[in-house]
């Protein structure tokens, strides 16, 4: 179907290097020694375990519950034994440690009972949602957001368009592009299946020129019901905003959400996923990695969450050498980690291995603009780069610092060699813990102010009981004051009379 | 397992383009090669004296700030921009310049303009004009002495008699006034306000087939090195063509309006520093505007002012005048034409 299309303004080519791993087919990874699941595995509230320590869990089974909306459980990848719940190294760019559970497999790999669903249809949407949920999906694109809280939204309001994201625009990664070839079924009708969640009028599945394969592999199995379209390849074109844009000629407002425009966008691989969870009922618990880069066979896997990183990178023939980087992710928008200790997560798309990575040391800003050129937001990186370097967090705001998706354009082209981003996290951090600390300022003023104000209040309270005490109404409160005042006097000049006698007697 | 450098934190993105200030230095250069050849062959050797001294002298100055300002001293020194600032600087004097001005030129150049404003990127004027326009004021008898082009006269100064004019001053030649003249413009300007029409003026030996002799050829090989540099993406295509198309439309309407008394668009735009500057100094990424829209109200500024200064000025030209003028500006210009941002609502 021929539909028009918007290109998004800056972005870039970047060579994309999928040929290294997109043309092999996936290899399901091993058991490793031990599962590690961290309790945070997408953004939100970490999940609460439900679980402790020799405990024996199945295939499928939650061992960690959500907590509040925002959040997810976590279920066991395998059949095992808990051998530990401590904070151990999680994919994050500061290399902190944070809460896990951590599974010895017992290599039986035994499911839990699971509740197949043969008909999506006949479930009310918003049934779909809880299912959804409690199998624990997120949107595997790269930020982990829960999708039963964008489906949530798209039953609140009209859906006018669903978009299914298969743009993987960063270079190197191929796992979506190898999920659509060797599991088109779970594409298609995961993309039905949330049409029918949401209630959306028209659904869109878009995808890059650089991958025919899965195009003819979707086309084959769509009907007119579905649009699919191949985009000219340009990075971030996966970015939501940058989609939406080049599919609608919309522009999401600074600061709001596609929904307000009646446009909900889900990644293919979260459509899959919750395919998955509804007709075989079983969770996610696994995904496809991109293992490439300077390994000796390069390829996708289909790895259990809580696989240590290293273990994957092993069946890809992964040789420790001096200058190399581990990157997770792509090499645009992915964090740098210095050890593979840690697993793979909900989010983890890609494991990179390159010597290549961006050494040249930081020169001087010599205004040239390029940035201005790359940026798909349409920012002015330069002018951001001046404020947050003088921390003028004011300016900062008013240049919209906060409609920065991080895609790494600007700094990609930075004659100067600048870490851009690096400089836009580290201001949007800043501002956020100030933010945080000046309304836990207001709110202790509040507390304050409300504070006299009760106290007052009760002092008021208290007068006027007193009052009330005397038997004397309000009305009357001057005449009291007056009968006060005067009985006092009264007191005061027979106290002076009894003076006066007494010196009389003296 | 190997545990990595622990303390370094790098943030994505982790690849990079291949390009570097040094990238677009010596791109820069290797543009201006073609007309400095050019003006060496017309004006005799003197040009390439004056522009490996200026290159020596700058190199100097540089090497000294950075050690007093505590720099690392490989890295900005070798990272080409003091030999850019130093053969813009030495194109815009006459060959015939006295060692000691151009040695206070670049001085002024490179410590006062760029220096003292915090070294590359930080400057606000350009450098190379600010030196200029600093020995301009200071020394107007050595910067308006130019050598008769070639096929002008025969007689050729040697690269003696050269030599002993940049180091030891033109009086220590006998011949001097034959061997030198006023510029193709300085020629007009004076030729003008003695009241002469722009046809007489025209029949000058200094002016060759369609602009000044030899300086027209020049003209082109800036613009040859410009538009190799817009190939390359070194520079944006719109500062040039506002810049020309300014200059080109104020002029077009003067001489329209009276073409005895005003030059005509060609004329205008292949004489002087024009072309230089088109490619070089007005595309100046530091002392320039940042935003697209600001880019092209601080070209356009340039080109006006340039026409004024050099149309009824004492100077014969102006376009070192009007960078400056320019550069003083750009802050503002900056702050009020910030592009609007993807998806944001303009109000009012």
């Amino acid at each position: 179907m021929n539909r028009e299309l918007y290109p998004f303004p800056g972005g870039l080519q970047i060579p994309p290097h999928k040929e290294l791993s997109n043309a092999k087919t996936s290899l399901i990874t091993p058991l490793p020694d031990s599962i590690i699941l961290p309790l945070q595995q997408h953004i939100g509230t970490p999940a609460v375990p439900l679980v402790k320590t020799g405990d024996k869990v199945l295939k499928g089974q939650i061992i960690a519950r959500a907590d509040g909306y925002v959040s997810v459980p976590v279920h066991a990848s395998t059949s095992g034994k808990i051998i530990d719940i401590g904070n151990y190294t999680v994919p994050d760019p500061l290399g902190l440690k944070a809460p896990c559970i951590v599974i010895e497999p017992d290599g039986d790999d035994v499911w839990f009972e699971i509740k197949p669903t043969h008909d999506y249809a006949s479930i009310d949407p918003k049934d779909l949602q809880d299912v959804i949920r409690e199998a624990g999906i997120v949107g595997l694109g790269g930020a982990g957001f829960p999708a039963h809280v964008k489906l949530r939204e798209g039953t609140e309001s009209a859906v006018d368009t669903l978009i299914i994201n298969a743009v993987e625009c960063e270079p190197f990664i191929s796992c979506d592009d190898r999920l659509i070839r060797e599991k088109p079924g779970y594409i298609v009708n995961g993309t039905r299946m949330i049409r029918h969640a949401i209630q959306a009028k028209y659904c869109v599945i878009a995808l890059e020129a650089d991958m025919p394969e899965a195009y003819a592999a979707l086309k084959e199995l769509i009907d007119d019901d579905i649009d699919l379209i191949q985009l000219p390849v340009k990075y971030p074109q996966g970015g939501e905003r940058q989609l939406i844009k080049v599919l609608t000629g919309m522009e999401v407002p600074s600061g709001g959400l596609p929904i307000h425009m009646g446009i909900v966008m889900h990644n293919a691989a979260t459509a899959a996923a919750a395919y998955r969870a509804v007709i075989r009922g079983e969770p996610l618990i696994s995904r496809y990695v991109t293992v490439s880069g300077e390994v000796n066979d390069p390829r996708n896997l289909q790895v259990l969450l809580g696989t240590p990183v290293k273990h994957c990178a092993d069946q890809c023939g992964y040789e420790d050498k001096e200058g190399q980087a581990i990157i997770l992710g792509g090499p645009m928008m992915g964090m740098y980690v210095n050890n593979m200790h840690m697993p793979v997560i909900k989010t983890t798309n890609c494991v990179l291995v390159t010597s290549t990575y961006n050494k040249s040391p930081e020169m001087p800003c010599i205004r040239c603009g390029q940035c201005v050129d790359v940026c798909p937001e349409k920012l002015l990186p330069q002018q951001l780069f001046w404020h947050a370097h003088a921390k003028n967090y004011d300016r900062l705001r008013e240049y919209h610092l906060f409609d920065c998706i991080e895609c790494g354009c600007c700094s990609f082209v930075c004659p100067s060699n600048i870490r851009l981003v690096q400089y836009y996290r580290k201001a949007k951090r800043q501002i956020t813990q100030d933010e945080q600390t000046r309304s836990g300022a207001d709110h202790a003023r509040e507390r304050f102010i409300a504070r006299n104000a009760r106290l007052a209040r009760e002092e008021q309270t208290q007068n006027n009981e007193l009052l009330a005490g005397s038997d004397i109404g309000e009305l009357d409160k001057q005449a009291f004051i007056q009968a006060a005042v005067e009985r006092t006097r009264a007191k005061r000049a027979q106290l002076g009379k009894q003076e006066n006698s007494d010196d009389d007697q003296e | 397992m190997m545990t990595r450098n622990e303390t370094v934190i790098i943030s994505s993105p982790h690849l990079h383009a291949v390009t570097s200030i040094n990238h677009v230095m010596t791109r820069v250069i290797y543009a201006l090669i073609p007309g400095i050849l050019l003006s060496a062959w017309f004006f005799g050797s003197g040009v390439l004296i004056q522009s490996l001294l200026a290159v020596l002298f700058a190199l100097c100055a540089e090497a000294l700030m950075l050690y007093l300002r505590e720099k690392p001293l490989r890295l900005f020194l070798f990272d080409g921009s003091a030999v850019v600032t130093a053969l813009l600087f030495a194109l815009c004097l006459s060959p015939y310049t006295p060692v000691w001005v151009n040695f206070t030129g670049i001085c002024f150049a490179i410590i006062v303009a760029k220096h003292l404003y915090g070294g590359i990127g930080y400057n606000m004027f350009n450098p190379a004009m600010a030196g200029y326009v600093f020995v301009l004021l200071c020394f107007p008898v050595n910067m308006t002495t130019w050598p008769l082009p070639a096929g002008i006269t025969d007689q050729q100064a040697t690269l003696l008699q050269i030599l002993s004019i940049i180091f030891t001053g033109p009086s220590s030649l006998e011949n001097f006034d034959s061997l030198s003249g006023a510029t193709t413009l300085g020629w007009t300007k004076s030729q003008l306000s003695g009241m002469f029409m722009i046809t007489e003026i025209r029949n000058s030996p200094l002016f060759g087939s369609f602009a000044g002799k030899g300086t027209e050829w020049i003209a082109v090989a800036w613009l040859c090195g410009g538009i190799w540099l817009l190939i390359q993406r070194i520079i944006k295509w719109e500062m040039p063509v506002f810049f020309i198309g300014t200059v080109f439309l104020i002029s077009l309407l003067f001489y329209w309006y009276d073409s005895s008394i005003y030059l005509s668009p060609v004329l205008t735009l292949f004489t002087g520093g024009i072309m230089l500057a088109t490619f070089f100094i007005i595309t100046d990424p530091v002392t320039a505007s940042a935003t697209p829209r600001g880019r092209i109200i601080y070209v356009i500024g340039i080109g006006l002012l340039t026409y004024i200064i050099r149309t009824w000025s004492a100077y014969p030209d102006g376009v070192a005048f009007a960078v400056l003028l320019m550069n003083a500006v750009v802050p503002l210009v900056d702050n009020y034409t910030r592009p609007r941002v993807f998806g944001e609502i303009k109000h009012g």
